[in-house]
């Protein structure tokens, strides 16, 4: 889990990624493809105007105004191409890794797609069973074999054999990863290498379509959609564009009327016979209307998807990040989200008259030989709260190991003619009966006790000098991640409810439940009830967010309004799923959650800023413009402003430098720390709202300072 | 009592009334539109126009009866004009002319009553009873449907339909506006507002001249013109004659009317969404509003920062003495804060700052608390566009009483927020760009600008009061701010009705903690914001040209 550095993501812009952007940016300027955007588009044809204007009656100032409104385009497009700059160097590296990969088709069988593992003879190796084709004419059902070595040429399911596989070319992990036929863990990616052994693999991707295009054409941004808060959005700021138009295009009759009514006042460069000039009227336009956010709403975008894939999580969709900000439920599996993955022994209860210490000795001795993750935390546990030393298997001569099975589910050792067994309750007290020893009521009740408990009992018995006897029970339990608790008081600050999911019994999943602090469970889950439970949710109005690797959980991935699948799961699961966690880690469910928040404040808190300057520049820009001709709207000139020309000037300037001082605001994110509603409005009023109205105050007066000493500007 | 002292009983006065009505009435109201029982005059009423009363309609159909029953409207305030001479009750007058009978049957229609006519000398009594007067009610009507229709949006769940027009037509007059109308008009008349079918009256002044006074069903109008946000006045002088606003407790009286129904909305809004807080928010950011603009109105009057104010000792100019400062200016500004326009005093003669506050209030979109039902409709709007900016802010997709508000939402929201800007400022615009609209002018200077910018501001806002100084009766002019009202009042209508239909479609979100809470102070203060900055500095420019000019100089 991240620090709250870690939420932040690298925002930090830096001055080369800047240059390296510059082409792109100026390629985006490109009316065609700027249109898109209404508010920029604006600004672009105004920057057309003025220059018409500058170049049929040039003047210093006219020039400067015109410069600045060219900035203020070329910055609003630098801040697209920055925030795709960064994808594009990912997308890079992928390529590589996808390039001059030939694969090994194999002829037989015929029929495609069909495999019955073990029906092909290693023997068949020699005689050349296979072509040897490009990974780019590989079709759907097509078995290719990979060895040790060699590049996965396509995405597809192992159908036979198991190896390493090194997945870093996507993942970023160095650590190999096993993928095996059968089961959950058969699904590989093209362009991953196998390190070790031999599989089959069966083609399940279409050409062109494979993961790794698909992530190159995610971190690229190239089919990136408009989410549909964007789009809204858009449609608000392209009503606020029309609005300041008309407000601008009527005050011309206004303005030659008043110039008219008041002949004796002389013409300015702002005003003249025939009105506000152009130039100044384009400014005032391109002042109000709202570009901060017009800019850099699509960076803000694409900068939330990348930070999402900074933490290994491909959203197939912009809408899915949104979506996962409206989540109102939260599915977490118990096992490796809220606990860790196995239980873990956490207590050595004694029957009556054996001494504690007793037990734990002789559980330790018989776990042993246990390798599984409960043997192991026995002989742990033993360790750490008695003190005893861990022997190895080999240390004790003449020992007799009996390793644990399914079937005997004891795992114990003979030694010094002292047997000892540990395991399944129902198991040890059967082998205690069938050496002649009479386990206590006594024992079945901390048996049961520990079952009620929600935590799982084995029991350890021994044969002593021919008696048989019960030494004690082992509680183990599941064991819930540290800072769960918090995490969940959290999400229950931001109205999200979280349901754990499990396979345990009711009495068990609610023991965990209450332990982990989460708002429900669902105990004895199966695939159809994990469906039937989101749709519940959702008929209820609320948006549901789960994650899953395995092909049955595929119908429930799909049903979730943010399926979330591990990459280590099966390709049904991440085709039904819209995010593929890279990491496979299921916790990240929630910084999911929180990434979708960020994307939607960070909109919502430029916006309010863009709109909250709109204040500041009416009192530069009107009182500039009209004073002339009624001296007493210099009242209005709150900012002491040099000149109409400087003030003009400097609200330019301001509104062109504000949007590069808010990109790396854009690409990190707004500041979001996890609380109510109430409280996050509040915070992002006070810094976006009222900062939105004092800045551009401060801003402008700063920049009239400046320019007042440029020539043209009095 | 001193004038600072005497606007302060008033202001206090009425609002503590009005804390009686907004529980009663609004809660009265809830009833009227949620019942399922017709009276028999209603069942009356359905069978001569063939209605089936419990037929739901969805938005477009009630958007179509909304719209033919203002079209048939509009022909019969217009035919009854031109053919008076040949009607009833006619007193003898003439047809009036084609281009002030659209323009008025426009106005009346459209609930603002902008007046290009000498009431009491132009219409005759059948046109001021069977046109002008029954397009009161049923215009106050058509504006209360609307607005509880699209609180039906809100309030209902996966539904197709909104509610039935005619239905809600039809009780809108005959249990709110009707009986409440009728017993004000009884007090008027005791308050000695005249009420009388007679002709004119011929005297004898006392310096020997001769004068026509004229008489006739006054009281009655007068309490419709108030309660339901008409504004139209019998006479030519409006609410500062003394036949119908005789003295300054009839005068309290009619700003109690005026505001009544506005005021009581949001609470009819909050029982209908089942949760009053939600109203409470909505009134307080009225209320916000409305106080401040009431106290700056009265701040400018009082101050009288003016030449000839200051000479006399108080702006006196254009206002009656039985009223007095205090009571012109909160009139005023009451009057504009709704979309009465009603006037006791000319607005014209008020201080230039004084006056910018009355076009100010109408250009807030007359939100508070604004018409009989589009005051709440047009708040409403204001919040759904506070919502989606505040709801991004806490990031969440932003909803509004469990509503999302998506794509389809924020494109009615701004298509509705940009007619009254475009309407007023184009305009205003096209009369300065025009020699026909330049000729209509009486004043130059930034005062003559004010006098153009008001009367579109007025028209566009379904407003109708006048800052005078235009010859409207031309015309150029009656066919502009014809077309203005028709707009500012239809297209706004339609938008608000497609909205309440795409929000009835939605199955609401559970509220959770990490929704947007909207009816705590905060947001009520958002929405104020969103007001002032996204609507009210949209028109700077222009006021800057205008009262401003005048003001600052």
């Amino acid at each position: 889990m991240p620090g709250p550095a870690g939420r932040g993501g690298s925002g930090l812009l830096d001055p080369r990624q800047l240059v390296r952007s510059l082409p792109d940016a100026v390629r985006k300027l490109n009316p065609a493809a700027l249109w898109r955007n209404p508010v920029m588009f604006v600004v672009e044809i105004g920057a057309f105007l003025t220059t018409g204007l500058a170049i049929a009656t040039p003047s210093a100032f006219s020039w400067a105004i015109t410069v600045w409104l060219w900035l203020t385009v070329v910055f609003a497009t630098l801040a697209e191409a920055v925030a795709e700059g960064r994808g594009k160097a990912q997308a890079a590296t992928l390529r590589a890794s996808r390039r001059d990969t030939t694969a090994r088709r194999l002829r037989e069988p015929r029929e495609p797609g069909t495999w019955d593992p073990g029906t092909w003879d290693s023997g068949t190796w020699d005689s050349g069973a296979w072509d040897v084709v490009g990974a780019q004419d590989l079709r759907q059902g097509d078995l290719v074999v990979v060895e040790a070595g060699e590049v996965i040429p396509g995405d597809g399911d192992v159908v036979e054999g198991i190896a390493s596989v090194d997945e870093s070319a996507i993942t970023g992990e160095s650590a190999p990863v096993i993928r095996e036929s059968g089961g959950d863990r058969s699904a590989v990616t093209g362009g991953t290498k196998v390190l070790s052994d031999r599989i089959i693999v069966r083609i399940t991707g279409k050409p062109g379509e494979s993961f790794v295009d698909r992530m190159i054409a995610l971190v690229e941004g190239a089919d990136r959609q408009k989410t549909p808060n964007e789009i809204a959005l858009n449609i608000l700021l392209a009503a606020l564009t029309v609005i300041f138009l008309v407000a601008t295009v009527t005050m011309q009759p206004l303005a030659i009327y008043s110039k008219a009514q008041n002949p004796g006042m002389p013409d300015t460069a702002a005003l003249g016979a025939d009105g506000v000039s152009g130039v100044v009227l384009v400014s005032l336009l391109v002042c109000l209307i709202p570009t901060t956010i017009g800019a850099l709403l699509s960076a803000i975008g694409i900068a939330g998807m990348d930070r999402l894939v900074q933490r290994n999580v491909l959203a197939m969709s912009g809408r899915a990040v949104e979506a996962a900000g409206d989540v109102g439920t939260l599915l977490l599996d118990k096992t490796g989200t809220i606990t860790l993955g196995n239980r873990q022994a956490s207590q050595f209860v004694p029957a009556e008259g054996v001494p504690e210490l007793d037990l734990a000795e002789a559980a330790q001795l018989a776990s042993l030989a246990d390798e599984t993750p409960e043997g192991r935390s026995i002989v742990v546990h033993a360790k750490q709260a008695y003190d005893l030393r861990e022997r190895r298997p080999g240390e004790l001569a003449h020992a007799e190991w009996i390793a644990f099975t399914a079937q005997t589910r004891m795992s114990g050792v003979n030694v010094d003619g002292r047997q000892v067994r540990k395991g399944a309750a129902t198991s040890v007290m059967k082998w205690v009966r069938d050496n002649g020893g009479h386990p206590t009521g006594h024992v079945g009740h901390l048996v049961d006790g520990i079952s009620a408990s929600g935590g799982t009992p084995l029991v350890v018995g021994e044969v002593r000098g021919g008696t048989a006897r019960v030494l004690g029970v082992i509680h183990l339990k599941d064991v819930v991640k540290q800072g769960m608790r918090e995490r969940f008081d959290e999400m229950r600050r931001m109205g999200i409810r979280t349901i754990m999911i499990t396979g345990d019994n009711p009495m068990t999943a609610g023991a965990i439940a209450r332990e982990a602090g989460v708002d429900d469970f669902l105990a004895e889950a199966t695939p159809e009830d994990k469906l039937a439970l989101i749709r519940k949710e959702q008929e209820g109005g609320r948006l549901v967010a789960m994650t899953g690797d395995g092909t049955n959980d595929a119908p429930a991935l799909a049903q979730a309004d943010v399926g979330v699948a591990m990459n280590t799961g099966t390709s049904a699961a991440k085709e039904a799923g819209n995010m593929v966690d890279l990491d496979s880690n299921p916790t990240k469910l929630i910084e999911i959650v929180e990434i979708g928040k960020q994307l939607l404040i960070t909109r919502g808190a430029l916006t309010t800023f863009s709109i909250a300057n709109d204040i500041a520049k009416y009192f530069a820009i009107i009182p500039a413009v009209f004073a002339a001709v009624y001296p007493g709207l210099d009242t209005l000139n709150v900012m002491r402003l040099h000149s109409p020309q400087s003030a003009i000037l400097s609200a330019v300037v301001f509104n062109a430098l504000v949007i590069v001082a808010l990109i790396p605001l854009a690409l990190r994110g707004v500041r979001y720390r996890p609380s109510s509603a109430s409280k996050l409005l509040s915070r992002n009023l006070y810094v976006y709202g009222l900062g939105g109205v004092v800045t551009p105050f401060v801003g402008i007066k700063l920049i009239d300072l400046l320019v007042r000493f440029l020539p043209g500007m009095s | 009592m001193g004038a600072a002292a005497a606007g302060t009983v008033l202001v206090l006065s009425v609002v503590a009334v009005l804390a009686v009505v907004y529980p009663l009435l609004g809660d009265y109201m809830y009833r009227v539109y949620t019942g399922t029982r017709h009276s028999a005059a209603e069942r009356v009423v359905y069978r001569l126009a063939g209605v089936r009363p419990d037929a739901e309609q969805p938005w477009a159909v009630y958007a179509r009866a909304l719209l033919a029953f203002s079209a048939v409207s509009v022909l019969v305030v217009y035919g009854l004009q031109r053919l008076q001479d040949r009607l009833v009750l006619g007193l003898g007058r003439p047809p009036v002319p084609a281009h002030v009978a659209w323009n008025t049957a426009v106005s009346f229609v459209t609930n603002t009553n902008w007046q290009a006519y000498p009431g009491e000398v132009a219409m005759g009594h059948l046109v001021q009873m069977a046109a002008l007067a029954v397009q009161n009610f049923v215009s106050a009507a058509v504006g209360m449907a609307v607005a509880v229709a699209l609180v039906r949006g809100f309030a209902r769940r996966q539904a197709d339909t909104i509610g039935n027009f005619w239905v809600d037509l039809v009780r809108g007059t005959f249990r709110v506006l009707l009986p409440i109308a009728f017993v004000a008009a009884l007090v008027l008349v005791a308050g000695g507002v005249v009420q009388n079918l007679a002709g004119p009256h011929g005297v004898t002044t006392l310096t020997g001249g001769t004068q026509a006074i004229t008489g006739g069903p006054v009281a009655s109008q007068e309490a419709i013109k108030e309660l339901g946000t008409n504004g139209g006045g019998f006479y030519n002088a409006n609410s500062a004659h003394p036949f119908e606003n005789p003295s300054g407790w009839t005068n309290w009286l009619q700003i109690v009317l005026l505001l009544a129904i506005p005021v009581a909305l949001p609470r009819t809004f909050g029982r209908l969404v089942g949760q009053v807080r939600q109203g409470h928010a909505i009134l307080a950011v009225m209320v916000v509003i409305a106080l401040v603009s009431v106290l700056a109105t009265n701040v400018f009057e009082l101050s009288g920062a003016a030449t000839v104010p200051q000479a006399a000792g108080a702006a006196m100019e254009g206002k009656e003495v039985r009223f007095g400062v205090p009571g012109s200016a909160t009139f005023a500004a009451v009057t504009t804060l709704t979309s009465t326009g009603a006037t006791d005093s000319a607005h014209d003669s008020f201080t230039p700052l004084g006056g910018m506050m009355t076009m100010l209030n109408m250009m807030l979109g007359e939100v508070a608390p604004g018409g009989a039902g589009s005051g709440l409709y047009g708040m409403l709007v204001l919040a759904v566009i506070t919502v989606f900016v505040a709801g991004l802010m806490v990031g969440r997709t932003p909803e509004y009483l469990g509503k999302r508000i998506g794509a389809r939402e924020i494109k009615l929201a701004s298509l509705y927020f940009l007619v009254t800007p475009a309407l007023v400022l184009a305009g205003t615009a096209a009369a300065m760009g025009n020699r026909a609209g330049l000729a209509a002018m009486l004043n130059g200077g930034p005062h003559g600008l004010s006098e153009v910018l008001y009367a579109f501001t007025s028209a566009a806002a379904n407003n109708g009061s006048a800052f005078a100084g235009i010859s409207g009766g031309s015309p150029w002019w009656c066919v502009a701010l014809g077309l203005c009202m028709a707009f500012g009042r239809f297209l706004p209508i339609v938008f608000i009705l497609a909205l309440a239909g795409s929000l009835a479609r939605q199955a609401p979100v559970p509220a959770s903690a990490g929704t947007l809470p909207t009816h705590r102070a905060q947001f009520v203060g958002m929405v104020a914001g969103v007001t002032v900055i996204l609507v009210a500095l949209t028109f700077l420019p222009a006021l800057a040209l205008a009262p401003l000019a005048e003001g600052l100089s």
